[in-house]
C-alpha cells in the first residue's frame, strides 16, 4: 500500500525541500518506487534541488486541470532508478490546488508508487494544508531555534485537527521529528537548543539530526540531492534517517562536536 | 592560491555551475511569451490536427523539453497505431488462422 509522507514545518527556510529531495532519493536508493511532489505553487524550487529544472514540461497544476496526463508531467531522475519528480507551477498560485484535484492526482500516484513525498510550502495556509491533508506520515522539519520549534508545535496541532485522518477519526498521522541545521559546537557552547530540549518540548519521536553542513549548499548548487554526497555528514545523516524510517535501528550521530586535530582540520578543508 | 584551487580551475566550480543553471532557468521564466504555459494548448492543438488523420491513444503521447542557454528543444513523440493490415493479420493469427495469399 502506497504511503504519503508530508515534509512540513510551519516556518519557512528550515530545510523542507532539502529534506524532501534527500528522503525521496534515499527511499528510491532502497528500491522503493518513489515520487516527490512540489506543493509550493508559484515558488517552484524542488526542480532546482533535484537538478531537473531544464526538463520541466508540464506540472502538478496542469495535471489537476486536466491539461496534461500524469505520466507526461512526471520527470524521471537521471541518476537514481525508481525516482520521479512532480514539479509544480511557477506561474499560478496556491488557489490552483483544489482538494479534489490533489486527491485525484495522489490516488493515481498511489497506484504506481510505494512512497509519495509531499514537499510542503511554509505557513499554515492553503498550500501547506493541501500538502498535509492526505498524509499518512508527517516529517516535521525543525531547526534548533525558538521560532522554528514554536511553528513546529503549531503544525503538529494542525496535523491533529485538519488532516484527513483527523477529520475522519482514523489512526492519527504518524509524526517524526527531523532536526536540521544542528550545530553541535554552538550547542556545546550553550548558544543553541539541544536535541533533548527540542524533543522535550515537541514530544514526538526523533527520526534524525542533520548537522549544519556546507555540503548542503554545494549539493544544491549542482542540483544533486545531498544524500548522494555519501562522504558528507549531512548525506550520512539523511541515509540514517531513511533507515530509521524503514524500521531499522541506527544510532544517532553528528550530535557531538567533532574532535579536531591539526591533521584532521587540514584534511577536512579539502573534503 | 592554494594548490587545491589550482587544480580546481580546470573544472567548473560548483558556484559557477549554480550561476549557469540559474541564468538558463531565469532566462526562460522571465520574458513574456517564453513561459512554458503555452505547452498544454500547443499539445492540444497538435493532437487535434493529428487526430484528423489517425486515431491515437492520448496516453501514448510523450512531450520532452530540454532548456538550453542558446536554444531549447521540444520533442513530441506520438505512438501511431499499427497499420490496418498488420492489425488485421494479428487478429487472424490470434484467431488461429493464417493470412491466405490473395
Ligand atoms: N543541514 C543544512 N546545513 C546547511 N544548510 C542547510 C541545511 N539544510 C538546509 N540548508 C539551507 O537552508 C536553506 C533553506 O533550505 P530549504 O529550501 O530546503 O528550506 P525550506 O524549508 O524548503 O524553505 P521554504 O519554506 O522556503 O520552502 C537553503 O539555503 C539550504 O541550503
Ligand atoms: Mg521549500
Amino acid at each position: 500500500m502506497a504511503k504519503v509522507i508530508v515534509m512540513t514545518s510551519g516556518k519557512g527556510g528550515v530545510g523542507k525541500t532539502t529534506s524532501s529531495a534527500a528522503f525521496a532519493t534515499g527511499l528510491a536508493l532502497r528500491g522503493f518506487k518513489t515520487v516527490v511532489v512540489d506543493f509550493d505553487v508559484g515558488l517552484r524550487n524542488l526542480d532546482l534541488i533535484m537538478g531537473c529544472e531544464r526538463r520541466v514540461v508540464f506540472d502538478f497544476i496542469n495535471v489537476i486541470n486536466g491539461e496534461a496526463k500524469l505520466n507526461q508531467a512526471l520527470i524521471k531522475d537521471k541518476r537514481v532508478e525508481n525516482l520521479f519528480i512532480l514539479p509544480t507551477s511557477q506561474t499560478r498560485d496556491k488557489d490552483a490546488l483544489s482538494r479534489d484535484g490533489v486527491e485525484k492526482v495522489l490516488d493515481e500516484l498511489k497506484k504506481e508508487f510505494d512512497y509519495i513525498i509531499c514537499d510542503s510550502p511554509a505557513g499554515i495556509e492553503k498550500g501547506a494544508l493541501m500538502a498535509l491533508y492526505f498524509a499518512d506520515h508527517a516529517i516535521v522539519v525543525t531547526n534548533p531555534e525558538v521560532s522554528s520549534v514554536r511553528d513546529s508545535d503549531r503544525i503538529l496541532g494542525v496535523l491533529a485537527s485538519k488532516s484527513r485522518r483527523a477529520e475522519k477519526n482514523q489512526e492519527p498521522v504518524q509524526e517524526h521529528l527531523l532536526l536540521t541545521r544542528y550545530d553541535p559546537e554552538r550547542v556545546e557552547r550553550g548558544d543553541m537548543l539541544k536535541v533533548e530540549d527540542v524533543l522535550e518540548i515537541l514530544a514526538i519521536p526523533l527520526l534524525g539530526v542533520v548537522p549544519e553542513s556546507p555540503a548542503v549548499l554545494r549539493a544544491s548548487n549542482v542540483g544533486m540531492p545531498v544524500i548522494l554526497d555519501e562522504k558528507s555528514n549531512a548525506g550520512q545523516a539523511y541515509l540514517d534517517a531513511v533507515a530509521r524510517f524503514l524500521g531499522e535501528t541506527v544510532e544517532h550521530r553528528f550530535m557531538k562536536p567533532e574532535k579536531k586535530g591539526l591533521l584532521d582540520r587540514l584534511l577536512r578543508r579539502t573534503a | 592560491m592554494s594548490i587545491f584551487n589550482f587544480f580546481r580551475t580546470q573544472k567548473k566550480t560548483v558556484a559557477e555551475e549554480a550561476k549557469e543553471r540559474l541564468q538558463i532557468v531565469l532566462a526562460h521564466e522571465r520574458g513574456a511569451g517564453s513561459s512554458p504555459d503555452y505547452l498544454p494548448m500547443l499539445q492540444k492543438e497538435l493532437l487535434d490536427v493529428i487526430k484528423k488523420y489517425v486515431r491515437i491513444d492520448e496516453d501514448k503521447v510523450e512531450v520532452k523539453l530540454e532548456r538550453g542557454g542558446d536554444f531549447s528543444t521540444l520533442e513530441v513523440n506520438i505512438e501511431l497505431p499499427p497499420p490496418a493490415v498488420a492489425a488485421q493479420r494479428r487478429r487472424q493469427a490470434a484467431a488461429g488462422g493464417g493470412v491466405r495469399p490473395a
